[in-house]
């Protein structure tokens, strides 16, 4: 059952339940598809020690980079730290108040689908040679070499979506689509931030990206 | 070697449109960030070339202008980009699904470096206070069924960037098919590195700046 809910402190109700400690699937690339509100209202929630999986770590002052800012994050998981504007993250890693993971976006987003998807772990190509899978286990298949992957869970996934139905069934909008659908299924809890709800029935059931099955609260903002 | 040959050196604006034009009809493509997306500027839109960005979507346009801009559509580089008909989206895991099954024909990514069996380094430069970003570049590295690079052929420093053994740390192992330079275009095949043409320079000039042992 999805509980859908709406008004001023609707955001800070949504987060109210993230402990220290918490990994959080964060959505958004860049700007887009970044539920900055239920970001904020983390922030002011003031849960500490998270880790947190983002594409990004952080642009500007704003959302995912004002959460760092204030020291909630223990570690970052994402794939491209270092953009012009990612001042924020850069300062706490060059001084040693972060961790860092760097994971190939298409693993991210991998691992992500099979946690939500119950898939125990993967073979995949990407990075075989390469630094970043020095130790893992590899495998030629097929006459392809390839490194064993594991899942990407998250407590807590908070992402935006476009509209919601009351049931929680989510449609997004453009390229702010990216990480969300893949976030939604790979939490225990799954938080969506929406400009629009409308009545169950009201979404035609074709287009619907989201099942509801995924969402457990709709922030409406 | 073809008699493409040019007595000064390429503009990036010139290399774009070398690899524009060697784009097949109807190719699936990833032009990646930065230089590479010059490309798009030179590709003929008869030819019905769809180009993919790794954000999720395919049938991606030109940068979006004035009212045109909407930050819900953007490319991997976050630039406003436009749609052009018969575009679609999709969520990251089926985006690099793309990439890694092998939809794409074709990508274009820069490059630090280029080895004579197509490996890739261009994702860190192994300075230590350099922070580590590698964003979607290995899995269309190892993903697109031809991997284009598009760089200058000589560093600052005047070193090649096409070498014997990548310094750099890698992006991907032996997924390079064809690099396009300044100085020319360069193919890897598994008899070595073959010019499929030279500018500003003569193969002979090429093998001796670069210290390779380059095919004419």
């Amino acid at each position: 059952m999805t509980d859908v809910l709406e008004g001023s402190d609707a955001a800070d109700a949504a987060v109210a339940d993230i402990p220290d400690g918490a990994t959080v699937l964060i959505g958004g690339f860049g700007a887009a598809g970044q539920p900055i509100e239920l970001i904020d209202a983390l922030r002011r929630r003031g849960a500490s020690d998270l880790t947190v999986v983002n594409n990004n770590a952080g642009n500007g002052d704003e959302g995912l980079a004002a959460l760092l800012k204030a020291g909630q994050v223990r570690k970052m998981i994402c794939s491209f730290p270092r953009q012009s504007d990612s001042w924020v993250f850069d300062d706490l890693y060059r001084s040693g108040r972060i961790e860092l993971e760097v994971v190939p976006q298409g693993n991210l987003a991998e691992r992500m689908r099979a946690a939500g998807a119950g898939i125990g772990a993967f073979f995949c190509p990407t990075g075989v040679g390469t630094p970043l899978t020095e130790g893992k286990e590899q495998r030629t298949i097929d006459g392809r070499d390839y490194v064993l992957e594991y899942p990407l869970r998250g407590d807590h996934a908070l992402i935006k979506a476009h509209t919601a139905d009351r049931m929680g069934n989510l449609v997004y909008r453009k390229t702010a689509r990216n990480f969300g659908p893949v976030m939604a299924t790979a939490a225990t809890t799954t938080v969506a931030q929406v400009v629009d709800v409308v009545e169950t029935g009201d979404l035609d059931p074709e287009v619907v990206v989201t099942p509801s099955i995924y969402v457990d609260r709709v922030v409406v903002t | 070697m073809s008699e493409r040959l040019s007595k000064t050196a390429l503009s990036k604006s010139e290399i774009a449109k070398l690899i524009a034009d060697d784009i097949p009809q109807g190719a699936f493509v990833n032009l990646g960030i930065g230089q590479p997306t010059l490309v798009a500027d030179h590709l003929d839109l008869e030819r019905g070339v769809v180009l993919h960005t790794e954000n999720g979507m395919l049938g991606m346009g030109r940068a979006a202008e004035d009212d045109e801009v909407d930050p819900d559509l953007i490319n991997a580089g976050k630039i406003p980009v436009v749609e052009t008909p018969g575009a679609s989206y999709f969520h990251h895991a089926d985006s690099f699904a793309m990439m890694r099954g092998g939809h794409l024909d074709v990508c274009v990514l820069g490059a630090f470096q280029v080895s004579v069996r197509g490996d890739l380094a261009n994702w860190h430069t192994g300075a230590e206070d350099a922070i580590p970003a590698v964003g979607g570049a290995m899995d269309l590295a190892i993903g697109a069924r031809d991997v284009f690079v598009m760089m200058t052929l000589f560093g600052k420093d005047g070193s090649s960037k096409l070498v014997e053994e990548c310094t750099y740390p890698l992006t991907g192992v032996a997924c390079v098919s064809r690099v396009y330079t300044d100085h020319g275009v360069f193919e890897i095949t598994d008899d070595g590195v073959r010019v499929r043409e030279a500018h500003g320079a003569t193969v002979e000039e090429l093998r001796e700046r670069t210290g390779l042992d380059l095919l004419g």
